[in-house]
């Protein structure tokens, strides 16, 4: 039934997407431009740094913005969902005293969740930071702080774990190591210059050794001194299931090899201080063993 | 005339917020009958101390009800009992005010009033709630931190359903710290409550 050639027809127009109802990039009221501080931008989300409640209190702003290309019902109904299953999840992992950002408030509607600001360096900056003095030859290999820092990862991820949660994105960036509070006031937000400060602080130490007021411990063992701090869960699943655990090791391992080639024995004492760290950690570590022989998607499989 | 500290929310500076605290408060019943006629004259958020936190506690619930008031989604008829409301874990308005808001026997008083329109401000209220309400002003320093000292930690968590305390600092710490970052722990939970609450 072809149509006959003197009728024109019209060819089918693609359907103009709706036009977004606030523009892109901007975050909904009351949020303003003033006083807020882009800090990372992914697929979904934008985050910001702002303040919250008090002017003096800075917090981080996570907004999912609509997406132009979805169906307005659904592009609600998923950010909706989405970030009310990691808003649960926060406040259920902070019950149980697991190392999270505090949600301090949030709009399902709009899209947006203010979360607690963790003043610190994510383990990748660590690891970063360590690998060049290790090039430099300030530190050796298997150093003691390290491995601290790695059993404090080991055992954050465990509890995690332990109260059935999956996090589902768990890379070295996804990870912080807290300031600790006490030397909150010494470091400086400027990394490079950490050097100097270190050689001043132990000088302060020891003078107040010599005083012979109580003796504090030198600035650079507590540097690494913070708790660990999961951060991003953007993609955290309910699951106590060994397969789904399992996968999470094993993504932070590939992101271990792929970003620290060197710091791969780091990842052995990961291992063993999660294997430590609950009562089924050793089965997951059985099922990490399949996980890495086959990849981490058993359900690609027929 | 009552002490009111004027609290600048970020993100709403157009609309401050009028916070007043009292002790010995004679008189919760008749500021009780007012708010149960819902006399305009009256209306504010009067809160039991005893169930405020620390004072991030009281201002995250008061960013929540301005913000639903603003974007007017709120569950309850004025911003003030929106306040009430947002403050506990369930969706019940009644059991939100017997639990935060003024009882009969109420001694200890928060009362909050948002700047909704501009003759509202610091001056009006204070002389409104030193006219009307019996009992000693107590001021309220810049961080707030007064709005925390009359908490009954046990009954708060007891509202939010944390369970007993848990004995898991180590000693050798100073006793005024542990009490202060047990505190903050609470919350911090607390917080995530109140926002995550009715979704």
């Amino acid at each position: 039934m072809a149509p006959s050639a003197d009728i024109a027809i019209e060819p089918i127009a693609p359907i103009e997407p709706p036009a977004p109802l606030a523009p892109l990039h901007a975050l909904p009221p009351p949020f303003t431009d003033s006083n807020l501080e882009v800090l990372t931008q992914g697929a979904e989300a934008l985050v910001y740094k702002t303040t919250f409640l008090t002017p003096a209190t800075p917090c981080v702003v996570k907004y999912r913005p609509p997406k132009p290309y979805r169906h307005p019902t659904l592009d609600k109904r998923l950010t909706k969902t989405r970030l009310l299953a990691e808003a649960r999840v926060l406040v259920r992992c902070r019950k149980e005293g697991v190392g999270v950002p505090g949600v301090l408030a949030g709009d399902w509607d709009n899209g947006w969740l203010v979360l607690e600001w963790i003043e610190g360096m994510t383990v990748r900056k660590v690891l970063d930071e360590w690998a060049d003095k290790v090039k430099r030859g300030d530190k050796k290999e298997g150093d003691d702080e390290m491995l601290g820092v790695m059993r404090k990862v080991g055992r954050a991820v465990g509890r995690l774990h332990d109260i059935g949660v999956c996090h589902g994105d768990l890379t070295t960036s996804n990870l912080m190591l807290r300031q600790p509070s006490s030397s909150t006031e010494h470091a400086s937000p400027l990394f490079q210059h950490r050097g100097h400060q270190t050689v001043s602080a132990m000088r302060e130490a020891a003078m107040d050794g010599a005083d012979g007021s109580e003796p504090s411990p030198p600035q650079p063992q507590s540097e690494l001194d913070g708790d660990i701090i999961l951060i991003d869960f953007g993609l955290v699943s309910q699951t106590i299931q060994d397969e789904d655990r399992a996968v999470d090791l094993y993504v932070l391992e590939r992101a271990f090899s792929a970003t620290h080639p060197a710091a791969e024995p780091l990842f052995q004492k990961i291992l063993t201080s999660y294997g430590e760290s609950f009562k089924g950690a050793k089965t997951v570590l059985r099922r990490l063993e399949d996980v890495r022989l086959r990849g981490r998607k058993r359900s690609m499989l027929g | 005339m009552a002490s009111v500290r004027t609290f600048h929310l970020p993100h709403y500076p157009a609309y401050p917020v009028q916070v007043a605290l009292f002790k010995d408060v004679a008189n919760a019943a008749f500021l009780r009958s007012q708010l149960l006629e819902a006399n305009p004259d009256f209306d504010y958020a009067f809160l039991d101390a005893t169930m405020i936190l620390t004072p991030n506690h009281l201002l995250s619930a008061t960013f929540l009800a301005l913000h639903a008031s603003q974007t007017s989604r709120t569950k309850t008829r004025t911003a003030h009992s929106e306040l009430v409301f947002r403050l506990h874990p369930n969706n019940n308005i009644g059991e939100s005010y017997r639990k935060f808001g003024i009882s009969d026997t109420t001694t200890h008083l928060i009362a909050v009033k948002f700047s909704l329109t501009p003759n509202i401000t610091n001056e009006s209220v204070s002389k409104h709630l030193g006219e009307f309400v019996k009992g000693e002003s107590v001021a309220i320093g810049e961080e707030g931190e007064e709005l925390g000292i009359w908490c009954d930690v046990g009954k708060v968590r007891k509202v939010y359903k944390l369970g007993e305390e848990k004995k898991t600092k180590k000693g050798a710490v100073v006793n005024g710290n542990v009490e202060m970052d047990a505190r903050k722990e609470i919350e911090s939970v607390v917080l995530g409550m109140i926002t995550l609450k009715g979704s």
